[in-house]
């Protein structure tokens, strides 16, 4: 297995849940990223939008400031498929209602049916395009 | 102000989550997406914490009934199966395979203001806003339902 890192996997994911679960018992929303950016898109309730974005921006500025480098990660494609990917991710987010964290973890902790769907169809579509992509099946 | 202020503090958190996860690299979630090649599970364990820690917040919200600095606990409240459901999770599924981003740990990454994040990050804009044009478009046709997400 290529660069398996379970175990700061599983502290940053429980860091995630740890976000995710204290969204809704101190401001009651859900804390799926797409939603709240689309919201702020759309001018729905701001404020808490913005405040939640930036924090999530501001983790890596935080990071660089105690001796972590700044990430720009290596993207694998050209920017034109990076554009098309963006719009693809930003179109079927909104239409789905929801990405990997409104879905693949708030959705998933209470057991949403709709969101248990969701995840399931994104995550075999992701693999299918990744092998087409990779290794060129049915290509 | 509260509000803001504890907002802000939970995008942080989840940033950082992001961060030590790995999830902010490409190379790690496509890693994981590829199946059929050296394939990396840490997507799985990312998941897993997440899941469960969320799961334990949401049953300590179900029993307090209320959260400390705001109203209402926003509980999404949709349960169909519908077309745009199968629809947007297929193309989200494209978008996130192609690039390895999704919206989380692209915003995440603007802070390194990388010409392609950056793009990644107006097009998905462009997408969302977009999306809602298509549909105000339509429902002029067919009644509104609620185009409020899941999460």
């Amino acid at each position: 297995m290529h660069n398996f890192t379970p175990v700061s996997g599983f502290i940053g994911g429980a860091l995630i849940g740890l976000a995710a679960a204290l969204t809704m018992l101190l401001t009651g929303r859900v804390a799926g990223i797409s939603g709240i950016f689309g919201g702020l898109l759309r001018s729905e309730d701001r404020g808490w939008r913005i405040a939640f974005l930036a924090g999530l921006i501001a983790a890596p500025l935080l990071a660089a400031l105690a001796g972590h480098p700044l990430l720009k990660p290596a993207m694998p494609a050209s920017l034109v498929v990076t554009a098309i990917g963006g719009l693809l991710v930003g179109i079927g987010t909104c239409m789905g209602g929801g990405c990997t964290s409104g879905h693949g973890v708030c959705g998933i902790a209470r057991l949403s049916s709709r969101s248990l769907t969701a995840t399931a169809i994104f995550m075999v579509v992701a693999v299918a395009t990744v092998a087409i992509m990779r290794h060129g099946f049915g290509g | 102000m509260r509000l803001i202020l504890t907002s802000f503090g939970c995008g942080l958190l989840f940033g950082a989550g992001l961060l030590i996860s790995g999830m902010t690299e490409p190379a790690k979630v496509l890693g994981f997406l590829d199946l059929f090649g050296a394939w990396d599970a840490t997507l799985a364990f990312v998941m897993a914490g997440a899941v469960v820690v969320t799961a334990a917040g949401y049953a300590l919200a179900r029993q307090r009934g209320l959260p400390l600095f705001a109203a209402t606990l926003q509980w999404p409240t949709r349960r169909d199966i519908d077309a745009p459901l199968v629809a947007g999770a297929v193309l989200f599924g494209i978008g996130w395979g192609l690039i390895g981003l999704c919206p989380g740990p692209a915003l995440v990454n603007l802070a390194g203001f990388s010409e392609p994040v950056v793009v990644f990050v107006i097009a998905m804009g462009a997408g969302t806003i977009g999306h809602d044009l298509w549909r105000a478009h339509s429902v002029s046709v067919s009644a509104q339902t609620s185009v409020r997400s899941d999460g």
